[in-house]
């Protein structure tokens, strides 16, 4: 399978092309929730109406790069399994995976939950804030992937 | 020849040398562009599906676009200074890639694209902004506009193969 991925030219430049733009869905879609919840941009839009709007779009892409990264490692295993920055991205993708569903599982379950309170205020600011450096991050880190050597055994 | 000898004075210039030399440079310029081009492309898309009627349809045209154009434009202004910075730095090479060129003529097409809609389909706006049919003329201008950029995205990443 490994081989075939390789050989075959035009299979990883067109899986790495659908991964980029699922990339720029999830990228688009967080970066305005997450601009939201830190009090900047669209003040027309409330947060609970963008999660609804959006995070459809979010997991379904968020599937899809699942998918496509699988056939990209699949492809080239040592080049992804074996890459610090491969190792990176995926530690902060769980990362980010964990923040997001912190804040909207509460949303979710109490639309006011993160206005409650002051703190609860600073954390839902904070963990915006985090989730969009780490989506940055995440970006780079993939692209990175091509300029590190990976691990030798 | 005067093209040729431009482009070899770019990316023998201190900037171009740096770019191409550096071990982190380039890398790091070419991040910020893939960063700045998603997020162009997203944006546009969440334009491009309002006017297709797919999505956001319950919010009014106008007031999406106001609240999205100026995060495409910021984002583009990004993704161009990136990219002049990756083409200074080998520019005899990017210009006869054919990839390269491809990306440029889709984005020319996706801007004419967009003066168009905002030229002549935009006129009448007023009369299909809130609701959530639009005009075909629209609709054309929003599923082209999808496709450019896709493409712009797609030869974009075969530059990386072909060069």
């Amino acid at each position: 399978m490994s081989t075939l991925i390789q050989n075959i030219a035009w299979i990883i430049p067109t899986v790495q092309t659908v991964h980029i733009l699922c990339v720029s869905i999830v990228m688009s879609s967080m970066a305005m929730i997450d601009l939201r919840m830190m009090g900047l941009g669209a003040r027309s839009q409330s947060v609970p109406d963008m999660v609804t709007r959006f995070m459809p779009w979010v997991w379904t892409s968020l599937v899809i790069l699942l998918l496509s990264g699988s056939i990209l490692i699949i492809g080239e295993p040592a080049r992804s399994l074996m890459n610090p920055a491969f190792i990176l991205k995926m530690s902060m993708l769980i990362c980010v995976i964990v923040v997001t569903l912190t804040l909207q599982g509460a949303i979710r379950k109490d639309v006011a939950f993160w206005e409650m309170s002051a703190p609860r205020r600073t954390a839902a600011r904070l963990m915006a804030l985090v989730s969009l450096l780490l989506l940055v991050a995440i970006v780079f880190a993939g692209r990175w992937i091509a300029y590190m050597e990976s691990y030798t055994a | 020849m005067a093209l040729t000898d431009l482009f070899k004075s770019l990316q023998e210039s201190p900037v171009g040398l740096a770019i191409r030399e550096s071990g982190w440079m380039f890398p790091t310029i070419e991040s910020i562009h893939v960063l700045a081009i998603v997020l162009v492309a997203g944006s546009i898309a969440m334009v491009d599906l309002r006017l297709l009627g797919v999505s956001s349809r319950n919010h009014a045209v106008t007031k999406l676009s106001t609240e999205v154009l100026p995060w495409v434009w910021t984002a583009f202004v990004f993704a161009a200074i990136t990219g002049s910075l990756l083409f200074v730095s080998n520019a005899s090479k990017y210009f006869i890639n054919v990839p390269f060129r491809l990306k440029l003529l889709c984005m020319a097409c996706a801007g004419l694209n967009m003066l168009i809609f905002n030229l002549v389909t935009s006129r009448s706006i007023q009369n299909w902004d809130s609701s959530t049919g639009t005009p075909t003329a629209a609709k054309v201008a929003g599923g082209l506009s999808l496709l450019f950029w896709i493409l712009v995205i797609a030869f974009g990443r075969w530059i990386g193969f072909t060069i």
